[in-house]
């Protein structure tokens, strides 16, 4: 697809606003519709459709496999460690009353944020981990065997 | 017949014939792209009733990234089906009952727009309850909306002048977010989510586990 004009200027300029669209999503979360899971399949979502565009191997060069790896951890980590942190300040886990105790309702914001910025950076890693295990070795610009694509019409 | 409601008959009827097209279609591309109206239609549906937390997941996820997953996949396997095999009963059968217990379940839930419905009665919602409920106006539930109103307003009217207007409406968040969707999805139930986001990172390990290094060379470029 990399020789087609079309999908070369869609794929580059779709990305500017995919990512705003999704970090816009993902810092709002708690007050408009969306939130961490949409915010982090959108941000995936863009640099997928530019890895289908210009191969899988310049999509790892821009989000190379060990970050990806790195961040889907993290992402959970954040998750947990935001209940572990109220859970030392002598709360429940996950009680967002721990981060602004003299307010709690103005405290719960802010734990909120932290926890969906947890699910956001673990669904773009791992949406992103998918397409490249599944592509590995099948798109523009790396080694494709011709035989295995006609497996199933041929059985 | 009411505009809105007229909107989400078409809508509906839409998406039936993105679903029988999906199914019907002999091209696999043909078949991951209507998958891909059927959600967009999806959300457009969801949009009209006010449901819009669940729009936005149908629109990113539905016709989102799994369009562009199942037609990463496609590259893999080919877009042409193999001969059909004629129907297998057991299987119709068992979508049949599974389907029937499915709409039988919906039997005990609130009818569409009942103001009296759980999720309609917190003092929350009182801006947002009469939407659905004034698509169909003159039904039973629109008479009991307009008496349930009509019970509040007189209640607040002995709070003091200052009941109906904005600042008071807001006092009612006592500073929490405002947002009901999220509140319940990381608050009330931010144990359930998070262990749906540590499903999410086991499919991703599933992933590299089972397919990393494959088709080319082991383990390259990954931290596992």
């Amino acid at each position: 697809m990399k020789d087609n004009v079309l999908m070369r200027v869609a794929a580059r300029w779709n990305m500017p606003f995919l990512i705003i669209f999704a970090l816009y999503t993902q810092t709002h979360g708690e007050l408009g519709p969306g939130g961490g899971f949409q915010a982090g399949v959108m941000i995936a979502a863009a640099f997928i459709v530019y890895g289908m565009v210009f191969g899988a191997d310049d999509m790892q060069r821009i989000v190379p496999r060990w970050i990806t790896d790195l961040l889907a951890a993290l992402g959970v980590l954040i998750y947990a460690g935001t209940g572990v942190y109220c859970l030392v300040q002598g709360y429940t886990f996950l009680d967002y009353t721990a981060i602004n105790p003299a307010n709690p309702g103005a405290g719960e914001p802010w734990g909120m944020v932290s926890v969906e910025w947890g699910v956001g950076i673990t669904v773009a890693a791992v949406m992103m981990t998918i397409f490249n295990e599944i592509t590995e070795g099948t798109l523009p610009g790396q080694e494709h065997d011709k035989s295995d694509t006609e497996i199933v019409g041929k059985a | 017949m009411n505009g809105i409601l007229l909107i989400d008959l078409i809508l509906l009827a839409l998406v039936l014939v993105a679903a029988v097209a999906t199914v019907e279609s002999r091209n696999l591309f043909a078949a991951a792209i209507l998958s891909s109206i059927y959600s967009l239609l999806m959300a457009c549906f969801w949009t009209s009733m006010d449901a819009v937390d669940v729009a936005y997941t149908e629109a990113a996820v539905g016709a989102g990234i799994s369009t562009i997953l199942l037609i990463g996949t496609l590259v893999l396997t080919g877009s042409r089906e193999t001969v059909r095999k004629a129907v297998h009963w057991p299987a119709l059968l068992l979508c049949l009952a599974v389907g029937s217990v499915l709409i039988f379940g919906t039997l005990d839930m609130p009818a569409f727009g009942d103001p009296n419905a759980p999720a309609q009665q917190h003092a929350l919602y009182e801006g947002f309850t009469g939407q659905n409920i004034l698509k169909a106006p003159g039904s039973k539930a629109a008479e009991d909306y307009e008496a349930y109103l009509a019970t509040e307003d007189a209640a607040h009217s002995h709070d003091g002048e200052h009941a109906h207007d904005e600042h008071a409406r807001h006092d009612y968040f006592h500073g929490h977010v405002p947002n009901q969707v999220t509140s319940v999805i990381v608050t009330y139930r931010a144990f359930d989510t998070m262990f749906e986001t540590c499903v999410i990172f086991c499919a991703g390990i599933g992933m590299i586990v089972l397919l990393r290094g494959r088709r080319g060379n082991p383990m390259k470029g990954g931290l596992l």
